[in-house]
């Protein structure tokens, strides 16, 4: 187990900048997610952390020690690739033992620690099945126990539910997360699920384009964003954001957070003149589309809510105060937050 | 004010069911179907009829020439020469002669081993030089890999009838003119390339990320070649190695220019420059020597490396 972090860490491609100057420090024993969208430079970070690509600068640390320019296999981690990366010509016995292997245990050693981990992820009976024999969520678990079986010292995922279908992911998001509370070792977790990584991760710290925009908890990341990015890549519908005071803030707000303005009680409310033009039930919740001035903006109730609003009319809606957030239109950097401007 | 409850949809009037007139209901029709079924039958057997009798011309096509070889090798001199008989039957009793002529008469057991040592060797040499260059070539070259895997492809293509003058400078200066060595140099020249290319292919095909885990899981990029890449690409080192002792046990230009003493012989010109004397050809220990490497070949080929290779083959693939 051992904090892993990351100095002032660039990765240059070409002129492209994959990873541009990011600070972030793991705890230990934590389950710290990456988030961010398509082509931001996620896998590039965990790659340079793993060592698979050298960084054009900064510099790694694991446990406290420089390891910047040493190989993978001096890091004593373990990472699972999207694919999996299961060999495909030994057996799952052999997968699981092969890092063993490269630390010359003694073979006895190497069968018990190798059951070991097959009976936690709860494949001991596919050990002598070769890889394509094996469906995704089997090949999922046989990656997690070679990951699993050296005791490494973080453990290093990059989209390992990506591949599996949406109820099987539900379930391995389960079994992944208690299986690392488990273990107890520092996991750093890539993906662009917000889903994933709001249910997933002890912290989330959420990139775009090479950079980390915020890292906190599910919670600060989806009631305090630090900017706009932030608050509209995280939640589904985004937050709102709804220019105010002649254009020089934005106010953003979450759709759950908008109610009609006689449903509004008690606290301190801002009201909106709100024009409906559709609405949409999705089962367990109603979403209504509009626009307060020139700028969309969405509401959600519970289905269950009884909520009569005339589509095509315009009347008041509300939120909170306490549940306003501003931002600087130009920057998108919260206004009413402290330490704002700074990168997390 | 209306509600923004969804509106529930009342069933559609559009009933296909209902709406079809009776007339137009589908009709099982037993008789046509049978018809079909008979008429399916029908083509299926002469399908298979087909396919049966192009793979017979084939194989007899395939075989005659092994066939007539074996024939010619036991046949009596007066027997393969006399115009009047049907020359696909023994007339005259068969015979060992030509095979014991064979060995008393020529160095045919230093040819065979010659052959052997040489095409062993620029196996060896051919897979020493071509796995670094092609792995390099597809992994780390980056985007100049590609085109310097067809500019070394493109030297496979210059024949050997140019190559071979400027060739004999190199073995001469290397004091090996004459020797067997010769052919365990200058073999490498066109096997590295093509067989570079080739494995560039399979190494492409690979993914990287099965190398990356093993570098983490504890190797050295050397080890986990060693231990991934070249254990999933053994059907491309298999056809590698086909390929150059095949090349060996065929090639005859260069053999034919650079080895003259009889000792250093390879089957291919020692045959034919001992066993053609003037315009006197030796038919039957012509044929006799080439059937005995041929046939143990074919055998190999045909039931072991199918087996090897499919079996190697097995898990191999990703997904
Ligand atoms: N080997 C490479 N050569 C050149 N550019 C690269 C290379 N690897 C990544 N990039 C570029 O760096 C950027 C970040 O890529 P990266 O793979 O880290 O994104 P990601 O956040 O993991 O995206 P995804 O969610 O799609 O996996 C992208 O613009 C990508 O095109
Ligand atoms: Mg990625």
């Amino acid at each position: 187990m051992a904090v892993v972090e990351v100095r002032d860490l660039s990765k240059r491609f070409d002129g492209v900048n994959a990873v541009d100057g990011i600070d972030l420090a793991s705890t230990d024993g934590e389950f710290l997610v990456l988030l961010g969208p398509s082509g931001c430079g996620k896998t590039t970070l965990l790659r340079m952390i793993g060592g698979l690509e050298p960084p054009t600068e900064g510099d790694i640390l694991i446990g406290g020690r420089v390891v910047t320019d040493l190989p993978p296999r001096a890091r004593q981690i373990a990472m699972v690739f999207q694919s999996y990366a299961l060999y495909p010509h030994m057996t799952v016995y052999n997968n699981i033992a092969f890092p063993l292997k490269a630390a010359k245990l003694p073979r006895a050693e190497q069968e018990k620690r190798v059951q070991w981990a097959a009976g936690i992820l709860g494949i001991d009976g596919l050990l002598q099945r070769k890889p394509r024999q094996l469906s995704g969520g089997q090949r999922q678990r046989v990656a997690l126990a070679r990951a699993l079986v050296r005791e490494p010292t973080v453990f290093l995922l990059d989209e390992p539910l990506s591949n599996l279908d949406a109820q099987r992911r539900a379930s391995a998001r389960d079994e992944l997360q208690g299986f690392q509370r488990r273990v107890g070792t520092t996991t750093i977790y890539v993906t662009h699920d917000q889903v994933e990584a709001m249910g997933m991760g002890d912290r989330i710290a959420v990139m775009d384009q090479g950079r980390i925009r915020q890292v906190g908890t599910p919670h600060e990341i989806y009631d305090d964003p630090a900017d706009t990015f932030v608050a509209t890549f995280l939640g589904s519908p985004p937050m709102n954001l709804v220019p105010a005071d002649g254009g020089r803030e934005l106010l953003g707000f979450r759709p759950e957070h908008f109610v009609p303005w006689k449903a509004a009680m008690g606290d301190e409310w801002i009201r909106f003149p709100y024009h409906v033009h559709r609405t949409e039930y999705l089962g367990a919740e109603r979403l209504l589309y509009g626009e307060i001035g020139e700028a969309s903006a969405v509401a959600r109730f519970p289905a269950n809510a009884d909520i009569a609003v005339e589509i095509g009319s315009t009347s008041d809606f509300a939120v909170r105060r306490a549940d306003l957030k501003r931002f600087h239109p130009e920057t998108g950097l919260r206004l009413d937050r402290p330490g704002n401007g700074r990168r997390a | 004010m209306t509600s923004v409850a969804p509106e529930h949809a009342s069933p559609s009037p559009h009933d296909p069911m209902t709406l079809s007139p009776a007339s137009q209901a589908p009709v099982w029709d037993d008789a046509a179907n049978e018809r079909e079924r008979r008429r399916a039958r029908v083509r299926k057997v002469a399908s298979r009829g087909v396919l049966y009798v192009t793979a017979t011309f084939f194989a007899l096509f395939a075989a005659l020439p092994f066939a007539w070889m074996v024939l010619t090798v036991f046949k009596t001199n007066t027997d393969l020469y006399n115009p009047n008989q049907n020359p696909f039957l023994y007339n005259e009793p068969p015979t060992l002669a030509n095979i014991t002529y064979l060995f008393e008469n020529t160095e045919y057991a230093t040819f065979v081993r010659n052959t052997l040592i040489v095409s062993v060797l620029v196996v060896i040499v051919t897979l020493i030089g071509a796995v670094p260059a092609a792995y390099s070539l597809s992994r780390l070259a980056g985007k100049w890999g590609e085109g310097l895997g067809i500019a070394i492809f493109l030297v496979y293509l210059v024949p050997p009838t140019l190559l071979f003058i400027p060739l004999s400078r190199v073995v001469a200066e290397l004091g090996i003119r004459n020797t067997w060595w010769a052919m365990v140099v200058v073999y490498p020249t066109f096997t590295i390339p093509f067989c570079t290319w080739l494995l560039m292919g399979f190494f492409k095909s690979i993914p990287r990320d099965i190398e990356e885990q093993a570098m983490i899981d504890g190797y050295s990029r050397l080890e986990a070649i060693w231990r991934t890449v070249l254990p999933v690409s053994i059907p491309g080192l298999l056809t590698v190695v086909v390929f150059s002792f095949a090349l060996t046990m065929h090639e005859f230009v260069y053999a034919l220019a650079f080895v003259t003493s009889s000792d250093q012989k390879t089957i291919s010109i020692g045959v034919t420059t001992e066993l053609i004397r003037g315009d006197v050809f030796f038919w039957q220990s012509l044929m006799a020597a080439a059937a005995l490497v041929a046939i143990p070949m074919a055998l190999l080929y045909n039931v072991f490396l199918d087996r090897f290779i499919s079996g190697f083959t097995l898990g191999a693939v990703k997904g």
